[in-house]
């Protein structure tokens, strides 16, 4: 695998087109995957060249909808065997498919999946790769992807090309694209590609897997989203936040601090050390606005703050800030709120 | 200040910081607040080895003296009293062991003391001894097969979560201090059992009960050296461990002086740091002095153990009592300087405050110590008459 | 069972800022550490040679400083340390610093096992693990936190996805990056740095390599920074004014505006 060296001199303009690897999890695309399928349909259209979608797994509903979401072509490899995700499988196919087809440039969401095979895919292939992007552009003189990465934890942001190896290939962070409306009407096609399990060998095995998280909303996919951190004081306080999401039809969020403090799990976090998200409305309440917490929530549509420090630096990502007593405003805004 | 400390005890010293900044420093409110004991630190502890530093290096140890256990016990006050007492009295419990024990009793039972698997503590003090230690009752009669143990002893640190104890008792009451004897108990001997929880102001912890004997029965070989020599062996252990005592008055005023500076940095009032107000810089520097100036003579004092100096009952004396008061004194300012919120419970300064407190008490209360360097002082005079 | 873990050097805080001169990442009074991600690998692997015996190689990929970091890593129990350093080696990304590692695996002798953080504070890729097992053509898993069973050649961890976590199985040898749920790794002890002040650790470049410069480094990266910037905020908003029944007032009159009610 080490043979085949760089694409230098293979002449990059056999490389053509974008390809998007929609992961599937129990036979449904992850959102993930349309997020990315909006913005590579623009990149796409800058450069000039077909969007098509990549979808391994077995019996995945609606692999049809993909073309409403902008793709030209779909290539499905359909397989009991592709079903659970194996990784070694999910590589060496992936691999097979590129060395083919020859796209310019290859994204996957940076899923727990994405994240543990993607950078084998490249190792493999090989070509360059970066990782958990949270931005994407097209220089189109140059035919390069312009992948903006976090790296600090988010404090500083790099620009990062793949100036000669094909595909340039990205992972990127779910929720930093949003969703664009589907068109019906749009044409694409379904490429079956035959798995050949023989081809492959795993040496990994799934044995079994256990559901920890008992959520009712999942926060990632939550379009409102109401957040409690230290000004929270207490567990018991946490109700309160339970109340306002519930009557608002959103999830539950912590910073840091609450969940270190017990007063939430750790499936709540909002931050660097816990989820990045991207609803559309964001509710912080109490919470002050550290960076480490602010980089996981600061793309939401609308942000919300309420906090009794009028210098907290919260205020400053807020669309609209209440400087009060949470203990006042929250109880009397889900009185309101309930009265409408 | 340049105390010309060598490479390894400048990395006992970090590496002691690092545990009680790491492992200390999360859960000391809690530790104190509900005076638990600190065994995920004392496992920490072992794990990085400290509980070697005062053992001898034929025995698993590293073979450090006075001034090595000195740099932990400060690094730990620095950041809970209760959990330096809890780890320096294994010192306490091991010295006359270490100076006066035979090769068997040593190779017994240092080992497990080095490695931290068994736990230490030294018993004295009485309901009717305490500054007078020469008034203890407790007795060990000579019996066959061993001594047989009677009597209780008193505000015993460590008691019930160490695994040995060395007890001072009267093997022959009738010669008074002059018939007492250091012996080895191990915990789980048969009529050896233990008081109360005590209920303390401070250093709260660590863990301090009675030892209560009745009719327990210990072999003969648990004697530590001879018979009648244990009122002078404790008064030897107490002459090299007051330097810790020291040493823990040091980190504890160190300690409280690093959250006095930190609050006044913060806190403005009347528009500015606290910092910069001149009767707040007065009291930083004074304590600042103070504390310093404990430090280099606690130092000097655990040299001066180590350098195998017979007498050092007035040096190790002094460093003692001048730590303890300083620490009472740059506490009780720290609380000052942080005003109301040094008063509560959520800022660690009124802990230390009453953690100093013990400093000025135990191995000795400074007004017995001040005596006794007094005593020397009229007796050297006496002899250039 | 011998164990390879590696490790990075890494600025110990992410709050670095950006020279507005140079642009360049200002690292002056910045304490090097090892990854903390990495400090999880470690603790891993010794706890493995506790059960099973073998030893614990630490490797790492770094300018000559980087000595320090696999000291510390001998001073928390790892056996021995190999640096990996060459002038040819900077300005690597994640594809020729794993083409680097694999150069050295394959100079190893027999291992059982290669533990990898799950990311590093400084670049935070995590892709430096699956590359390398990649290239070393070894079994790999990601996200692992607890190894509940090695026998026979074969391992069982548990590993975890964002739903819950999965019981997976592999043969050995296999590649695995942990996630901090795994351990809580030991602090050093006084022994420990003893020993690792004593240890000498061999410093391997291009030529004990013996590898192709066009692979290393700068040279043998792929991909190539075109600029960093330090993260934008957004502008701040509207703050309401008045009492509190003013102030919900306004913001649920807003939130309608907006459409959220």
């Amino acid at each position: 695998m080490m043979g085949s060296y760089k694409g230098k001199g293979m002449g990059n303009e056999d490389y053509s087109g974008i390809w998007v690897f929609a992961e599937q999890r129990n036979g449904q695309i992850k959102n993930v995957a349309y997020e990315l399928l909006g913005r590579a349909r623009e990149l796409a259209d800058a450069l000039g060249v077909e969007l098509s979608a990549v979808c391994f797994g077995h019996e995945v509903d609606d692999v049809n909808g993909l073309i409403a979401h902008g793709v030209d072509k779909i290539y499905l490899v359909d397989s009991a065997e592709l079903g659970d995700n194996q990784e070694d499988l999910l590589t060496q196919q992936l691999v097979e498919l590129v060395q083919q087809h020859r796209p310019e440039i290859l994204l996957a969401g940076a899923t727990a999946l994405g994240r543990a095979f993607i950078p084998r895919v490249a190792a493999a292939l090989p070509t360059g790769l970066s990782a958990d992007c949270t931005d994407l552009d097209i220089d189109a003189d140059k035919r390069l992807l312009l992948q903006t990465k976090p790296t600090f934890g988010g404090n500083i942001l790099a620009v990062i090309t793949c100036p000669e190896a094909r595909p340039q290939m990205a992972t990127v962070r779910p929720h930093v694209f949003s969703l664009h409306e589907t068109d019906g009407s749009r044409k694409g096609e379904i490429i079956k590609v035959d798995f050949k399990r023989e081809r492959y060998t795993s040496r990994t095995k799934l044995v079994e897997f256990v559901a920890e998280v008992a959520e009712t909303v999942k926060i990632e996919e939550a379009d409102v989203i109401v957040a409690g951190g230290r000004g929270l004081e207490k567990a018991e306080n946490f109700e309160m936040i339970q109340e306002l999401a519930s009557v608002m039809g959103g999830a539950v969020g912590a910073t840091r601090v609450a969940v270190d403090e017990g007063w939430l799990a750790y499936p709540h976090q909002i931050g660097q050390t816990g989820k990045t998200v991207c609803p559309r409305l964001y509710i912080a309440v109490g919470i002050s606005g550290a960076l480490q917490h602010v980089v996981g929530m600061q793309t939401s549509e609308c942000i919300v703050a309420i906090n009794d420090d009028p210098h907290a630096p919260i205020f400053e990502v807020a669309t609209y800030g209440i400087v009060g007593d949470l203990f006042q405003v929250v109880p009397l805004l889900i009185e309101k709120l309930k009265k409408r | 200040m340049e105390y010309f400390l060598t490479e390894e005890q400048k990395t006992i010293k970090s590496l002691a910081r690092k545990i009680a900044e790491e492992r200390v420093l999360p859960v000391r409110a809690e530790l104190d607040e509900k005076e638990e004991f600190p065994w995920a630190i004392i496992r920490d502890l072992a794990d990085a080895d400290m509980f070697r530093v005062f053992v001898p290096e034929e025995y698993e140890g590293l073979g450090g003296g006075c001034l090595e256990l000195c740099l932990v016990v400060e690094e730990l006050s620095r950041v809970c009293g209760g959990v330096a007492a809890t780890y320096a009295v294994n010192a306490l419990g091991s010295y006359t062991l270490i100076e006066y024990g035979t090769e068997e009793q040593k190779k017994r039972y240092l080992p497990d003391i080095a490695a931290g698997k068994k736990l230490t503590a030294f018993a004295i003090s009485e309901a009717t001894a305490g500054s007078d230690a020469s008034a203890i009752r407790m007795t060990a009669e000579k019996v066959e097969g061993g001594y047989r143990l009677n009597g209780t002893k008193q505000f015993i640190t460590n008691a019930g979560e160490a695994e040995l104890y060395t007890v001072i008792v009267l093997t022959d009451p009738s010669r008074g201090a002059r018939g007492a004897s250091a012996i080895l108990v191990e915990k789980g001997t048969s009529g050896f059992t233990f008081g109360k929880e005590e209920k303390k102001m401070g250093i709260r912890a660590s863990v301090t009960r009675e030892l209560i004997f009745r009719n327990c029965l210990v072999p003969e070989e648990n004697l530590i050296g001879r018979e009648g020599m244990g009122f002078i062996q404790a008064m030897r252990l107490f002459d090299r461990s007051r330097p810790g005592i020291g040493a823990q008055a040091v980190g504890i005023a160190q300690g409280a002086l690093e959250a006095a500076v930190d609050y006044a940095q913060q806190r403005i009032q009347f528009g500015q740091p606290i910092i910069s107000l001149p009767v707040v810089q007065d009291m930083l520097a004074e304590m600042a002095i103070q504390v310093e100036a404990a430090r280099a003579l606690v130092y000097a004092a655990a040299r001066t153990v180590d350098s195998g100096a017979r007498k050092i009952t007035e040096e190790s004396a002094m460093a003692k009592v001048f730590a303890s008061d300083v620490a009472m004194k740059v506490t009780t300012d720290a609380v000052q300087v942080c005003g109301g919120t040094g008063y509560m419970k959520d800022y660690p300064v009124e802990k230390m405050m009453r953690d100093a407190k013990i400093t000025q008490i135990y191995e000795g209360a400074n007004q017995i110590l001040r005596n006794a360097i007094a005593v020397e002082l009229r007796k050297r005079k006496a002899r250039t008459e | 069972m011998n164990v390879v873990v590696c490790l990075k050097q890494v600025p110990g805080t992410t709050q670095v800022k950006i020279d507005p001169e140079t642009n360049t990442l200002i690292r002056q009074g910045i304490e090097n550490i090892i990854n903390p991600f990495d400090t999880y690998a470690i603790e891993e692997g010794v706890r493995l040679r506790e059960r099973f015996g073998g030893k614990v190689t630490a490797i790492s990929m770094g300018p000559p400083q980087a000595e320090t970091a696999l000291k510390e890593a001998i001073s928390l129990g790892a056996d021995e340390g190999i640096l990996l350093s060459d002038p040819a080696f900077a300005g690597a990304d994640t594809w020729a610093t794993s083409c680097t590692l694999f150069m050295a695996l394959r100079k190893l002798e027999k291992y059982d096992l290669i533990i990898c953080g799950r990311q590093t504070l400084d670049g935070d890729t995590g892709q430096v693990g699956p590359q390398l097992a990649e290239m070393l053509a070894l079994p790999f898993i990601a996200y692992v936190s607890q190894i509940e069973e090695v026998a026979d050649g074969e391992m069982r961890v548990r590993r975890m996805v964002e739903d819950g976590y999965e019981i997976m199985e592999s043969s050995l040898p296999t590649v695995l990056t942990v996630v901090k749920e795994i351990n809580t790794p030991r602090l050093p002890s006084l022994r420990g740095i003893a020993r690792s002040k004593s240890a000498s650790i061999p410093v391997w470049g291009v030529e004990e390599l013996n590898a192709d410069p066009d692979k290393v480094g700068l040279s043998g990266s792929f991909t190539r920074v075109v600029r960093i910037f330090s993260p934008q905020r957004v502008c701040r908003g509207e703050i309401f004014q008045g009492d509190v029944e003013d102030q919900v007032d306004c913001l649920i009159s807003r939130l309608k505006d907006d459409g959220f009610l």
